[in-house]
């Protein structure tokens, strides 16, 4: 079935059906989600009781739109925390593996090549489980031993942050190790024979080079910490992100408030999806 | 250059990786081995032995809603695959240029969006006042609200629909590299459509589909929020079981070993598949 070879055409029009019956499989979850955010009712489902914005903007009870409501604002300020710092670790990290995995020989090399990409095979309920056994030991073990407090790997958001970054980190490593691949090490010969010192040209010709893996991969891991839940479910403390805080709405019965939250999430992953797209495209 | 300083630079670049892998990979999993085998006899006295893993396999409501769990993610993945084929080897051979851009960018928008996101569309859809149950009946198919929620089926579409991306890319790729001419030789050769497909197509496309099909099982095995928010009260899902017996019951020592048990199960999957395909693992994941 290939275009230079004539096919009947009912065959033809029933494959052209699927396809198009998938994509509206594939679109229909994300449509009703933005389309039951403007109804006018309390509850996300039908019937239509007319457009509104309400769940943006309302300010009175039961209408109280996303902008107006408290607990949600707050998990989007904790979402945009973690994220933050899972991005600049995961993309200090994974740019310095980069430079070990392409620019050095060692022994073991393989193996550690390996074992960096575990963390895609790991589920991330056990990623989560697995740092959450680990910090309690070493919390129970220092609290015995020095009488002090260790809440810090107790679960909250440090352990957040150091879950998200467990996995996070890979897929960094994978983006700007390929990039840092394609670079001609001559261009940095020339600038130390042009009187450069090492780190001098690393900083004015490698990094400029790899800069536009280097934004794709802090946009993706953005995406990725704020929409993580397996991992960060088992990790959370009190402070909820967003994805938690959602999920325990939800749980409590939803209302269009959520159907608003999704609607600008939907957007911020399209907007940010874009970005790495435009970063990576540049980079080719 | 001395090289004294480039060995630091060395040391200074592995120092990284191997505080994390460590730090966050290794130990981690480790210490949950550990715990998995600690038994607890009375208050802080703990003794080595297996007897987390046999409460397991004694207890059938575990070893069921485990065995459950794997069989799921098997037809969750069967299904991914010989639903998102048609539309690879379209967006591969039947597409070109813009059409082809567009057709799989479409394929990932939605997953750029929270899985979080996804599911609570399929509650909209689904529900009993959903949108599905509401348009049945304004067509007249049924005469009052079905409930279309809370089922295995329902666990299978939002499965599937969360997975069949990392279906679809690795497949994409694969019969991006297929030449026409091949598929054009087979005709002139007198080959019907089925004999081609089995012949030149499927042999052709098995790396993607084997990626494909370890990644698909991974994350279904590993998903917590479709079958919580999906499935119904009896619905049990093995991660479900992992997050109870640690949050809400506090039995870590069960809950580890429950940990390895998915681990293990996960691990031979990836590892067989790649036997099979003879594949490497980085290849794999970095087509993905």
């Amino acid at each position: 079935m290939i275009p230079t070879v004539p096919q009947r055409s009912f065959a033809k029009w029933c494959y052209r059906a699927y396809v198009a019956l998938f994509f509206t499989y594939l679109a229909l979850p994300l449509t009703v989600v933005c389309v039951f955010a403007f109804n006018n009712s309390v509850f996300p489902s039908l019937p239509w009781e007319g457009f509104t914005t309400a769940w943006f903007f309302g300010t009175e009870a039961p209408f109280i739109g996303v902008f107006h409501e408290r607990s949600i604002l707050r998990a989007i300020g904790t979402s945009a925390f973690v994220a933050v710092w899972v991005a600049g670790l995961a993309v200090a990290v994974g740019t310095c593996n980069a430079f070990l995995f392409v620019r050095h020989n060692f022994r073991g090399k393989g193996f550690l090549y390996i074992v960096m990409l575990l963390p895609l095979i790991i589920p991330g309920v056990i990623l989560g489980i697995s740092i959450l056994v680990f910090s309690s030991n070493i919390a129970n073990t220092l609290e015995d031993a020095t009488g002090l407090w260790f809440d810090q790997l107790r679960p909250g958001l440090v352990l957040v942050i150091l879950g998200q970054f467990s996995f996070v980190t890979t897929f960094a490593t994978l983006v700007i190790s390929a990039r840092l691949q394609k670079f001609d090490p001559a261009l940095e010969e020339a600038a130390l024979n042009l009187g450069a010192s090492k780190f001098g040209a690393i900083r004015q010709i490698t990094l400029p080079f790899l800069l536009p893996a280097i934004l794709a991969s802090a946009v993706v891991a953005v995406l990725m910490s704020f929409e993580n839940f397996n991992t960060t479910l088992m990790l959370v403390g009190s402070d909820s992100p967003l994805t938690i805080a959602m999920f325990d709405k939800l749980k409590q019965g939803s209302t269009p408030v959520l159907n608003a939250v999704s609607l600008l999430l939907i957007l911020v992953s399209a907007g940010l999806g874009a970005m790495s797209l435009i970063f990576q495209k540049r980079r080719a | 250059m001395s090289s004294d300083t480039s060995r630091l630079g060395f040391y200074l670049l592995l120092a990284p990786i191997l505080l994390w892998l460590a730090v966050l990979i290794i130990l981690p999993h480790v210490g949950l081995f550990i715990v998995s085998i600690t038994e607890k006899i009375g208050p802080r006295e703990y003794t080595i032995g297996l007897g987390n893993y046999a409460k397991f396999f004694e207890e059938p409501l575990f070893w069921h809603t485990f065995a459950r769990t794997a069989i799921m993610s098997i037809v969750a993945t069967a299904l991914t695959l010989l639903l998102g084929f048609p539309i690879a080897y379209y967006i591969a051979k039947l597409t070109k240029g813009r059409t082809k851009a567009t057709l799989f960018l479409m394929c990932m928008i939605p997953f750029w969006v929270s899985e979080l996101v996804r599911t609570f569309g399929w509650m909209i859809l689904l529900r009993e006042t959903g949108v599905i149950s509401n348009g049945l009946q304004a067509l007249g198919i049924v005469s009052g609200p079905v409930e279309l929620l809370y089922n295995d089926a329902a666990i299978m579409v939002g499965l599937v629909y969360t997975s069949i991306l990392f279906m679809v890319v690795p497949l994409v790729t694969t019969l991006d590299s297929l030449d026409d001419s091949l598929i054009e030789a087979g005709y002139d050769l007198g080959g019907s459509t089925q004999s081609i497909m089995r012949e030149i197509v499927i042999p052709h496309a098995m790396p993607g589909i084997v990626s494909g099909c370890i990644v698909v099982f991974m994350l279904s095995l590993g998903n917590y929020l479709t079958p919580v928010l999906l499935g119904g009260k009896d619905s049990l899902w093995f991660t479900g079981m992992i997050y109870s017996q640690f949050i809400t019951r506090f039995n870590w020592e069960l809950g580890s070993a429950f940990g390895f048990l998915l681990l293990i199960l996960s691990s031979l999957v990836v590892y067989l598949g790649l036997r099979i395909s003879g594949q490497s693992l980085s290849a794999t994941m970095g087509r993905t």
